[in-house]
C-alpha cells in the first residue's frame, strides 16, 4: 500500500519488480531460445534470439525422440499426464470419501483412522524409499501405471481440507435430507459434492502440479522406457555424456515438460492461489 | 469440533475410509515400520542372514565423517536456500504491495516458476552454467572467473542453492504478499502522519506484523530444502564434486540404491523421519498459537 506520493520511490518499485520478473524468467527464456536452434549454434555461439528450427526440433522430440532414451517425448508426456491425472483424481476421491466418513459418522475406529491419516503427513517418499520400493516390487507394481500412481495418492492434506469444509456445512441441510428419507450416499452426491466444487477445483490445480512434477518415485520404479515420465526422460538425455548431449532436443523437451503445469498456474491462477493458501494452513 | 447430526450405519463408514486406510497401511505405515526394523539389523555380506545389532547402525553413522559432512552440507544448503528465497521474495512482495493496481500483473509474472519441477529447475540452471555450452559460464570466463562446478565444490554448492531457491521465491512471494495485504491501512497511515518514512514504517510496523508469516515460511522452506530438492541435486551435481553437495536425501538414495547398504540406509531414513516429525510439530504448534491470537 502507498500512503504518500514519492515519484522516486515509485520508480524504484517498478524497476525492482520488472528486474525481478526478468531475472526469474531468464533461465526459461534461454532454454526456449536454445530449443529453436541447431546443435551447432547452441553449443558454439550462445544465441540470445530465437532461431528458425523451432518446428523441426519440437517435431523431432515429439515423434522420433532423443537419441539413447528409447521413447519419444510424446509417449513420455502421455505417461506424465496419466500419472498426474491419476494422482489428482485418486487423491481427491479417496480423501472426499474418508473425510465424509470421519465427519458424518460415529464409528469405533474413527479416532485411530484419523491419526493414521495424519501420520502420512510426516512420511514423504524421500524418507522411506527403500522399503516402499520393496512393497511395490512385491506387489508387482514396478513398470506399471498403478505403480506410478497408488503409492502417491494417500494424502492427509486433502482429507483435512475436506474435513474442515464439511464441518462448515450447516447441520440443517443434513437434517432436512434425513427427514425427507434420504440416505447418506444420496446426501454425499447430491448435496456435499456440489457444495465442495470450489475446494475441489483449488485442490485439482495444486495436485496436478504435484503429480506432474514427481521425480524420485518414477525414477525408482521405472526401468522400461515405455513407462518413463517426461522428467525421467530429460534426465536420461543429459546422462549421455558432455559434448554428446543433444542440447536443442533436451531444451525442447524441457519446455514441453514445463508447459502443462505453468499453463495451469497462469490460467487457473485464482484456484492456484486458493489451493496454496488453503492446503498449507 | 463434532457434528450434531450424523448418519447411523455400522458398515458404510468403514467402506468409505477403506481406500485411504489401505493405501496408508500398505505404502506408508508398513514401509516406515520396515525402515525402523531394518535400522536395527545388520545383513551379512551375501544378504542371506541378518542379526539384531541394537543401535550399531546409528553409532556407525554418527562415527562416519562422510555422514557428518552430509549433515553439515545439508544445513548449509537449507540455510542458504531459505535465506535467499525469503529475502528476495520479501523484497519483491513489499514492492508489489506498493505497486497498487499493477500488483496483480506482477503477481502473475512472479508466481509461475513455482510450477516448474525441482529437477527441471536443475536442468535449466545446469544448462546456463554448463562449462562448455553455458552462456553464463562463458561470460563469467570472459570476466575472469573460472567457472566449473563439476570440479569446484563451492561453485557447485552455489549453483544448487540458486536453482533450488529460484522456484521457492515464487512460493514465498505469494504468502508475503497475502500477509502484507492483510495489514490494516490505518496502521501505516497513522505512522505516516506521525512522520515515519517508508523505511522506518517497514521495520517498526510491517515487519513485526509479518513475523507469523515469516516463521511459517522459514519452516516450510527448510522442509523444502531438506526433502524436495533431490531432483535439483540429481540433475546438477549428483552429490559431487567430492561430496560437496551430498545432501542427506541424496545420500539415502545413493547408499540404498547404488551402494545397497540396507541397514545404513534404513538408519538414515529413521533419522530423516525424526527431522520431519520435529519440523511438522513445530509448524503445528505455531499454527495453534496463531489461532489463539
Amino acid at each position: 500500500m502507498m500512503v504518500e506520493h514519492r515519484p522516486v520511490l515509485t520508480f524504484v518499485t517498478h524497476a525492482t519488480l520488472i528486474l525481478g520478473a526478468l531475472v526469474l524468467a531468464f533461465p526459461i527464456y534461454v532454454t526456449f531460445v536454445a530449443s529453436t536452434h541447431t546443435l551447432e549454434v547452441v553449443s558454439k555461439s550462445f544465441p540470445l534470439l530465437p532461431g528458425s528450427h523451432l518446428v523441426e526440433n519440437y517435431l523431432r522430440a515429439l515423434t522420433v525422440g532423443p537419441r539413447d532414451v528409447g521413447a519419444t517425448v510424446g509417449t513420455m508426456m502421455l505417461n506424465s499426464l496419466i500419472m498426474a491425472l491419476g494422482i489428482t483424481f485418486g487423491k481427491i476421491s479417496i480423501s472426499l470419501l474418508a473425510a465424509f466418513a470421519i465427519v458424518y459418522f460415529r464409528f469405533r475406529l474413527r479416532i485411530i483412522f484419523f491419526w493414521m491419516i495424519f501420520i502420512t503427513l510426516m512420511l514423504p517418499v524421500e524418507v522411506r524409499i527403500l522399503p516402499t520400493y520393496k512393497v511395490a516390487a512385491d506387489l508387482k507394481l514396478l513398470d506399471s501405471y498403478p505403480g506410478l500412481i497408488f503409492p502417491l495418492i494417500a494424502s492427509a492434506t486433502a482429507t483435512f481440507l475436506f474435513r474442515q469444509f464439511f464441518m462448515t456445512v450447516p447441520d440443517e441441510l443434513c437434517e432436512a435430507h434425513r427427514i425427507d428419507g434420504g440416505g447418506p450416499m444420496r446426501f454425499f452426491f447430491d448435496i456435499l459434492l456440489p457444495m465442495s466444487r470450489t475446494s475441489i477445483a483449488a485442490l485439482f490445480v495444486i495436485l496436478f502440479i504435484y503429480g506432474w512434477n514427481q521425480y524420485l518415485w518414477p525414477l525408482l520404479i521405472t526401468s522400461d522406457q515405455q513407462y518413463y515420465t517426461l522428467l525421467i526422460g530429460i534426465k536420461r538425455m543429459l546422462d549421455v555424456g558432455e559434448g554428446q548431449a543433444e542440447w536443442q532436443i533436451i531444451m525442447a523437451s524441457t519446455i514441453l515438460a514445463m508447459l502443462p503445469p505453468v499453463l495451469v498456474v497462469i490460467f487457473m491462477q485464482k484456484q492456484f492461489v486458493r489451493g496454496m493458501t488453503e492446503t498449507e494452513k | 469440533m463434532e457434528k450434531r447430526v450424523v448418519f447411523r450405519n455400522r458398515v458404510l463408514p468403514y467402506i468409505l475410509v477403506a481406500p485411504q486406510i489401505v493405501i496408508t497401511l500398505v505404502f506408508f505405515i508398513w514401509p516406515a515400520s520396515q525402515a525402523l526394523v531394518q535400522s536395527f539389523l545388520q545383513e551379512d555380506a551375501f544378504g542371506t542372514a541378518s542379526a539384531f545389532v541394537w543401535f550399531d547402525n546409528f553409532a556407525e553413522l554418527f562415527a562416519s565423517t562422510e555422514y557428518l559432512d552430509s549433515f553439515r552440507v545439508t544445513l548449509t544448503f537449507s540455510a542458504a536456500v531459505a535465506g535467499a528465497a525469503l529475502s528476495v521474495a520479501l523484497l519483491l512482495a513489499v514492492m508489489a504491495d506498493r505497486a497498487l493496481r499493477s500488483a496483480t500483473v506482477y503477481k502473475t509474472l512472479i508466481i509461475w516458476p513455482y510450477a516448474v519441477a525441482p529437477v527441471v529447475a536443475g536442468v535449466l540452471w545446469f544448462f546456463l552454467f554448463n562449462p562448455t555450452v553455458g552462456m553464463v559460464a562463458f561470460f563469467m570466463k570472459k570476466a575472469g572467473v573460472d567457472w566449473n562446478h563439476t570440479l569446484n565444490g563451492t561453485q557447485a554448492m552455489s549453483l544448487v542453492i540458486i536453482a533450488a531457491a529460484w522456484r521457492e521465491i515464487s512460493y514465498n512471494f505469494l504468502f508475503f504478499l497475502a500477509g502484507l495485504q492483510a495489514i490494516p491501512h490505518s496502521f501505516i497511515e497513522a505512522a505516516a502522519i506521525d512522520g515515519a518514512g517508508p523505511w522506518r514504517r517497514f521495520w517498526t510496523i510491517v515487519f513485526p506484523l509479518l513475523s507469523p508469516t515469516m516463521f511459517f515460511l522459514i519452516v516450510v522452506n527448510i522442509v523444502y530444502a531438506f526433502f524436495d530438492t533431490f531432483g535439483v541435486i540429481h540433475a546438477i551435481t549428483r552429490g559431487g564434486p567430492n561430496y560437496a553437495t551430498n545432501i542427506l536425501v541424496y545420500k539415502v538414495f545413493n547408499d540404498g540404491f547404488i551402494n545397497l547398504d540396507l541397514g545404513g540406509s534404513a538408519a538414515q531414513s529413521v533419522i530423516l523421519m525424526i527431522v520431519v516429525i520435529t519440523l511438522t510439530v513445530v509448524q503445528f504448534r505455531f499454527i495453534e498459537r496463531k489461532v489463539h491470537y
